[in-house]
């Protein structure tokens, strides 16, 4: 079947169609909101910002000019808003609870390790990475964003994104071998 | 191994995350390929990205989703947005986004090539009338089937996805049929079968004839 491209759904908005804007918004909400989830690791604040994030779209539509993917440009506005509100939000008034709920989602290291469920033990390192680290591991697996993409969302050359992909993994491995899983790598 | 081939395989090495996501272009796509058939130790890395990317996926798909008021918020705050005036200009670029994003790259390419082709016997047309125009020293206007986009007989028709610009172009031609709007909501486009309106009956009759050919996937009368 074919669906309406998200360019097109863009050139809708722009012109005031509100149904392109429930189709979008169907359409990559979820990710949007994981995205902005892991970065604030609060699920309130993650929801409010989502409608900030689209209520943008709506808003610029018409200043689209399709230099990048729709998917791209939504989440360069949702790091945005997302690091505005860690800007104005001191460390330690994160919610731990939600945190540690958001990490929390596998067995404690000891216990996983037990069950010999590597992923789980894969899992919580990828949740103990620093937000940046964390970041570019979910644009480059989860939001399956290109070296360019990603350059264009965090707003550093193409080749730091390779390296820090690159230290992000190695950070990945040292934090498994903590955890008394030896990868032999780096 | 020498410092060029440990540069190369550091390199090829960090584009691994990126040929695990498919996200890497064919060049580099391929390099990658041909490094990871001839090396053990980086087909063994390669295994562990794989693992990454698999565990980031389903660390992201257990973060739950939000709930329903994140629409409603968003809308109540659409709704208290001034009204917008849609400008005509920009309707028609919308309207041409829309139309030339419902077809393939292949169809892309021909398209581009039929409107080349077109602006060039528009010139040819233009130029003939020219001539005739000071061949006869006075103004004739010339009789030409209506472009009236409201005249004639109409039906609604969803292109087959696989088909492409040609074949859709050599059944428009063949049958003398026009697209006369669209696309419109599930991919439809208006075609003008006739230049003059047909009765109902056989307008039916047309578009059962139509419904087994193989660029049509549904079609239907309309006003």
């Amino acid at each position: 079947m074919q669906t309406t491209s998200d360019e097109v759904l863009i050139a809708r908005i722009a012109v005031g169609d509100r149904f392109a804007m429930q189709v979008l918004f169907a359409r990559h909400h979820v990710r949007v909101y994981r995205f902005v989830l892991r970065l604030v690791r609060n699920e309130a604040t993650a929801e409010d910002l989502i409608s900030e994030v689209f209520l943008d779209i709506w808003r610029q539509a018409d200043k689209f000019e399709g230099r990048s993917a729709v998917s791209t440009w939504m989440l360069s506005i949702a790091r945005f808003k997302a690091l505005s509100v860690l800007r104005k939000r001191p460390e330690q008034e994160l919610n731990d609870e939600t945190a540690e709920r958001i990490e929390d989602q596998a067995d404690d290291p000891e216990t996983a390790l037990a069950k010999k469920d590597k992923g789980a033990v894969l899992r919580q390192c990828l949740s103990a990475l620093s937000a940046e680290h964390r970041e570019i591991v979910d644009l480059v697996y989860y939001h399956e964003k290109s070296v360019e993409e990603v350059a264009g969302i965090v707003g550093i050359p193409e080749a730091t994104v390779k390296t820090r992909m690159f230290y992000a993994r190695k950070k990945l491995s040292e934090l498994l071998k903590e955890r008394g899983i030896d990868r032999g790598w780096p | 191994m020498n410092t060029t081939n440990k540069e190369a395989h550091s390199d090829i090495e960090e584009l691994l995350p990126w040929h695990a996501a498919g996200t890497l272009s064919r060049s580099d796509a391929r390099r990658v390929e041909k490094a990871l058939a001839s090396d053990p130790e980086l087909a063994h890395r390669y295994a562990l990205v794989r693992d990454e990317f698999g565990e980031t996926i389903h660390l992201n798909e257990t973060l739950g989703a939000p709930s329903a008021h994140a629409m409603e918020k968003l809308f109540a705050k659409i709704d208290a947005e001034p009204a917008r005036r849609p400008a005509m200009s920009f309707n028609l670029v919308a309207r041409a986004a829309e139309f030339f994003a419902s077809f393939s790259p292949r169809t892309l390419a021909f398209a581009g090539g039929a409107a080349v082709l077109a602006i060039l016997l528009q010139a040819g047309i233009i130029a003939s009338v020219v001539i005739k125009e000071k061949g006869v020293g006075g103004y004739e206007t010339a009789s030409a089937p209506s472009t009236d986009p409201g005249v004639g007989a109409f039906t609604l028709i969803r292109f087959a996805p696989q088909a492409s610009g040609d074949d859709i172009t050599k059944f428009l031609e063949a049958n003398k049929f026009s697209v006369a709007g669209g696309p419109m909501a599930g991919g439809l486009y208006k075609v003008r079968v006739s230049m003059t309106a047909l009765p109902k009956a056989d307008l039916v009759n047309l578009v059962k004839k139509l419904q087994g050919e193989k660029v049509v996937t549904f079609i239907a009368t309309t006003e």
